[in-house]
């Protein structure tokens, strides 16, 4: 196991570098002289040939690229042209506010969404059941940003119950931006879990289970739970991409300092190495995310568990 | 009577009673008795009605765009439906003429993802092999930048116009086409009649394009059904954070993204626009669904 997930790790490296590739190549098109940005007023014709030396400006874009990755490896995420401090310093301190935004919204999507989508799958034919059937379906149609608006208007501007924006108020500001990230994904996790199921419930083993006299809650969450938890497992995986894509808008609507507003706000600024900086740091989020899915794959499906054991018994 | 006897007397009356109806008939028969389905192909007809209607319900110059001040931030009322904007415009008219951008950009952009990710999947699934890992691989790479961050991306280094902003979505959603046609080409491939044109010497070209593509139809379909709700939903997002459709054209996201401050106060203001997105994309999901189900031949 440890083997494979360092040969995993070691796949992971052209990913992220190939991505970075793509990223720095589409920001080499940025129209303009960055020195204007960075000295703005004193900007001479001198002055912005000795800061173009001084960051590698003037060198051929393959020459820049390989600098930049050079850095990278080793934690240099480049100066920012607007603060002129390094991105890394900006990264870090941003950073966390996105993480725990988004890792709290999965959360919260995978203790409600999966126990509603099984009970569904369990009872199709329900009242229960059609109502998150249609829940789902407005679920995932909602925009993260309107919902995000929404959520302010009805509990900080009606109610009064949470804060609209910022994190001061540690845990409650977390709830609506957690809520209006989450709302799609959980929609999406209910809906696969329930179509899983009701597959899986529906198999020759679980009458067999139950014929044997297994009480109905073993039934489901020994016998049918394991099996119908793939696709659920593959999308909880695969739309931590869309989370971090909504994470831009989610700290928008509630104004909170974290990567994707540092991403808007130097896009704005024309402040290209904190662009690339925020969005390399997110494709690795991803690449991480997508690691840690195969990983519980292998845990939760024998049969791929039993193919990297091989090698070792 | 006359035909109970022409049934068994004629020829062509004994086959007619056998007559199979056609795939396209059966798909559509299935299709309706789909009840939300149904509601979703009315909506978004509606939709499209409005967009193509949009001069005759409100004028453009005159109602959507022009500032008229002393009418700002009117509630919704007989003259103004869902109310006036912070600059009095009327929010129905800019909704009505931001329906065509949103369709218009959104069936652009995944209509040039499906031209050129149907391509590269096409000829990676048909002729699999090194091109097959060299164009996957691509692919791959563009797959681990979530949509809404390529598409930003691009804008951001191409600027923000109406085509950058149609090619730059449509770019982000160009991999998942190409997976999705390398996927459905690899299953018909192995197919005899595939193997039988190429027996009497059809070129791949014509193998790919007239057999192959035309029986991964379906799934196709479903698919590009449910992207062109992403690719709407990506517009709007980029219009909210302002990096897409600029003031004054009207927009749904960059309606929100300027209603917004005057939220607090004037909710209407907020709530019409997301509810013409939301009314957009349930629409293309349920369609999307309801296709999916008719073509499944498991779910007869």
């Amino acid at each position: 196991m440890l083997k494979f997930i360092v040969k995993r790790l070691f796949a992971m490296i052209p990913v992220v570098l190939a991505v970075t590739f793509v990223v720095f190549t589409i920001m080499w098109f940025v129209p303009g002289d960055p020195t204007n940005i960075i000295l703005g007023n004193e900007w001479t014709e001198a002055a912005s040939a000795r800061v173009k030396a001084e960051l590698g400006l003037d060198r051929s874009f393959l020459v820049q690229f390989f600098h930049y990755t050079a850095n990278l490896v080793q934690g240099d995420f480049g100066i920012s042209y607007i603060t002129r401090a390094p991105v890394g310093e900006q990264l870090l301190a941003r950073f966390p506010n996105t993480l725990e935004v988004v890792l709290g919204a999965m959360l919260f999507c995978v203790v409600v969404g999966v126990p509603i989508g099984v009970y569904s799958g369990v009872k199709p034919y329900s009242v229960f059941s059609n109502l998150t059937m249609v829940a789902g379906l407005l679920g995932i149609s909602f925009p993260i940003f309107w919902l995000g608006l929404l959520l302010i208007l009805l509990f900080s501007v009606h109610l009064g119950w949470l804060p609209s924006s910022g994190l001061e108020d540690g845990f409650a500001s977390f709830i609506l931006p957690c809520l209006a990230l989450g709302g799609n994904y959980m929609a999406n996790i209910m809906r696969i879990t329930r179509s899983s199921m009701l597959e899986v419930i529906r198999q020759d083993y679980i009458r067999t289970a139950k014929a044997k006299g297994v009480k109905a809650v073993d039934v489901v969450i020994k016998h049918a739970l394991q099996n119908s938890m793939m696709p659920t497992i593959t999308v909880i995986g695969m739309d931590i991409g869309t989370l971090l894509g909504g994470v831009v808008l989610t700290e928008t609507v509630f104004s909170i300092p974290g990567t994707g507003r540092l991403l808007l706000e130097s896009i704005n600024k024309r402040d290209t190495p904190t662009v690339i900086g925020c969005l390399v740091i997110m494709a690795v989020c991803i690449a991480i995310s997508n690691l840690i899915v195969d990983i519980v794959y292998a845990y939760v499906d024998p049969r791929i568990k039993a193919q990297y054991g091989a090698g070792k018994d | 009577m006359d035909e109970t006897i022409a049934k068994y007397t004629t020829r062509k009356g004994f086959f007619k009673q056998y007559k199979k109806k056609s795939r396209l008939q059966e798909i559509w028969t299935r299709f309706l008795r789909n009840k939300l389905a149904v509601v979703g192909l009315v909506i978004f007809v509606f939709i499209v009605l409005v967009a193509i209607f949009a001069p005759l319900i409100a004028g453009y110059d005159t109602e959507a765009i022009r500032i008229n001040v002393p009418n700002r931030l009117h509630s919704p009322s007989a003259a103004h439906i869902f109310g006036t904007d912070e600059l009095g415009r009327d929010i129905m008219a800019r909704i009505v003429h931001g329906a065509r951008i949103s369709l218009v950009v959104g069936c652009a952009a995944i209509a040039f993802a499906l031209f050129v990710g149907g391509a590269l999947g096409a000829i990676a699934g048909y002729l699999g092999g090194k091109i097959d890992d060299v164009i996957m691989r691509c692919m791959d790479v563009f797959l681990c930048l979530p949509d809404v961050l390529l598409a930003l991306a691009i804008v951001a280094a191409f600027g923000t116009n109406l085509v950058n902003l149609t090619i730059a979505i449509g770019l982000a959603f160009t991999p998942k086409f190409s997976r999705l046609v390398r996927s459905a080409v690899m299953t018909v491939r192995g197919i005899e009649y595939v193997e039988a044109a190429r027996a009497i010497g059809a070129t791949n070209t014509h193998i790919i394009t007239h057999h192959v593509l035309i029986n991964c139809f379906g799934p196709i379909m479903v698919q590009v059904t449910l992207y062109v709700a992403n690719a709407i939903l990506t517009i709007s997002a980029l219009s909210f954070i302002g990096l897409g459709i600029q003031a004054p054209i009207p927009e749904w996201g960059n309606m929100l993204a300027s209603g917004r401050v005057y939220m607090r106060d004037y909710a209407y203001i907020v709530i019409a626009p997301g509810m013409a997105i939301f009314m957009t994309i349930l629409s293309l999901n349920l369609l999307g669904d309801g296709l999916r189900d008719a073509l499944d031949p498991r779910l007869k």
